[in-house]
């Protein structure tokens, strides 16, 4: 079905669907270190359904933002006029991630391998590279340091990787303990929530597990979309379809992130590549 | 003592060729007009440090006025690709950038170590990830606690020439406040060997406002009156930022001849404030 039958029909199209699997996992009243692009909207989603005292914290210094509308960048007014405490650079890191004062650090990539780890640097060698994305940010510490890691990423081989180009982020290295050897505070990821479904790390291996797909969407389409071979639940789940309010929600944000002039039309595909790609 | 300018004096006057410049802004009061100015006046091999390298320096990189970036994400907010910054670092145009990449927290105790006077700071990070593989990111090395034994990443002071950032509001002797959104400014501009502040206007005098910033006019090297100088970043309680505008330079940046044809128009050809 193609995502425009899928709107009009009042579905969830595959990128909705990541969102809502995203934002239900948060829990009210937690403290959350959100990424812009992806993770952002999943935050805010939550926020405006089942969890209205989520704390957003954003890199710009904006602790506790209420955005109304979705930002555009990490640092648009919207967050710092609505936040309850602006505070500068140096002080969100070192005074509020660093201690481990946050509770998930929710996170976009460009590439993510079986243990999690996370690419947003380069696609190709580092010194000629065939794809130079925006790189760090803040996501190495906010991988290091938050208690918990979500992570969200579009499903497919490009993305879904056997071996990183460059390891931007720590999920859980070469595998179980590598956490512990590198002195990295926090559980690391505890879920990648994707358009097709979700994973969560094996408790012994730390590996990538397909735990939950989405409704419509099979298990072998995930392996496919999975450039390695990717390990099933043996109790997998299916992911309880958006509700209206999610769904009517998660729309009504995004229409607050449309250029003016550019109603109702969407975002050209290209253009969401892009995105889905640096962030 | 901070002394008034005009920006094409000040610009003159602060920044040579060579230099290692921060420009900092994090989204909010990134100083625009003052880096068209450094365009204008043709500035040649600077080492351009800031965070969050946006459309600013993508123009700039495009005008070829860098010779390498010292960065922690260069990306178009919300948008993508700064594709003038992509093109020099997989193409080598206009010419080759040579490129030190860190992460946010990294770039940014630089700027601490180097506005405290100290030769390093530490902090809790880059540990397991390629930018921590040796030889590969300058200025970052390992430290042992002296009191707990933890290893600790260490990274070097920056002490840019010239840092240049925009502010709502100075006064007439030379005073600066900004307020909102501050990012690494304060740091950025005590750890320079000269600033340069650009304002959106001079009053009798500053009114405290909640979290705001002040830098003493003897900190300061030299402040210009530029309103508008942020555009198309904002400047709380002055404009809003031009989402719009980030949006349109992904199809004018895409394309060699087009980004030079509306740097022409837009920056060369535009009169200076």
């Amino acid at each position: 079905m193609s995502v425009a039958a899928a709107v009009a029909q009042g579905r969830a199209t595959p990128a909705e669907m990541m969102a809502v699997a995203a934002a239900r996992a948060l829990s009210d009243g937690e403290v959350c270190f959100v990424g812009i692009g992806a993770p952002s909207t999943a935050a805010n989603l939550a926020r405006a359904t089942h969890a209205p005292r989520l704390v957003l914290v954003y890199e710009s210094g904006c602790i506790g933002a209420k955005p109304a509308r979705l930002p555009l960048s990490i640092g648009d007014g919207e967050l710092a006029d609505t936040a309850d405490a602006v505070v500068s650079v140096p002080e969100i890191f070192n005074y509020w991630l660093q201690p481990g004062r946050i509770d998930v650090g929710f996170l976009g990539a460009a590439q993510v391998d079986r243990f999690a780890n996370i690419n947003t640097t380069v696609v190709g060698d580092y010194d000629r590279p065939s794809v130079r994305l925006p790189g760090a940010g803040g996501a190495p510490e906010i991988a290091a340091s938050c208690r918990q890691v979500y992570i969200m990423a579009r499903h497919s081989p490009r993305t879904f990787v056997a071996a990183l180009d460059f390891r931007t982020s720590v999920g859980f290295g070469a595998g179980a303990g590598d956490r512990e050897r590198l002195g990295l505070p926090g559980a690391g990821p505890v879920l990648v929530a994707t358009d097709l479904g979700v994973l969560r790390p094996d408790p012994e291996t730390a590996e990538l597990v397909l735990t939950q797909l989405h409704p419509g969407v099979t298990v072998d389409e995930a392996r496919a979309a999975t450039g390695w071979d990717l390990r099933v639940a043996g109790d997998l789940e299916i992911s309880e379809p958006p509700t209206a309010s999610e769904l009517e929600q998660l729309r009504r944000l995004e229409a607050t992130q449309r250029p003016q002039g550019a109603a109702g039309g969407g975002r050209a595909p290209h253009h969401e590549t892009e995105r889905s790609r640096d962030h | 003592m901070a002394e008034l300018l005009n920006l094409h004096d000040a610009v003159a006057r602060l920044v040579r060729d060579g230099d290692t410049v921060a420009m900092e802004g994090f989204t909010h009061l990134i100083p625009h007009a003052a880096g068209h100015e450094i365009i204008r006046q043709g500035r040649r091999d600077l080492t351009l440090v800031r965070l969050t390298p946006d459309v600013l320096y993508d123009q700039m990189i495009g005008m070829d006025c860098a010779r390498k970036l010292v960065f922690s994400w260069g990306g178009n907010p919300g948008v993508g690709s700064l594709h003038r910054f992509r093109d020099a670092v997989e193409n080598g145009w206009p010419g080759p950038l040579e490129i030190e990449e860190h992460s946010h927290a990294g770039l940014t105790n630089r700027y601490v170590a180097g506005a405290s006077g100290l030769p390093f700071a530490v902090l809790r990070g880059y540990a397991g990830t390629s930018l921590a593989e040796p030889g590969r990111t300058a200025n970052l090395a390992w430290v042992d606690c002296p009191f707990t034994g933890e290893r600790l990443a260490a990274v070097a002071a920056l002490r840019p020439d010239v840092a240049v950032i925009h502010a709502q509001q100075a006064d007439r002797d030379g005073a600066v406040q900004l307020w909102g959104i501050a990012g690494v400014q304060k740091e950025a501009v005590l750890a320079a060997r000269r600033s340069l502040v650009t304002v959106e206007e001079i009053v009798d005098r500053l009114e405290p406002r909640p979290g705001s910033v002040v830098l003493p006019a003897w900190a300061l090297t030299a402040v210009a009156v530029v309103p508008g100088g942020a555009r198309p970043s904002y400047a709380a309680g002055y404009y809003d930022r031009d989402n719009d505008f980030y949006q349109a330079w992904e199809p004018v940046s895409r394309d060699r001849d087009r980004f030079l044809e509306w740097m022409q128009a837009h920056v060369l050809e535009a009169v200076p404030a």
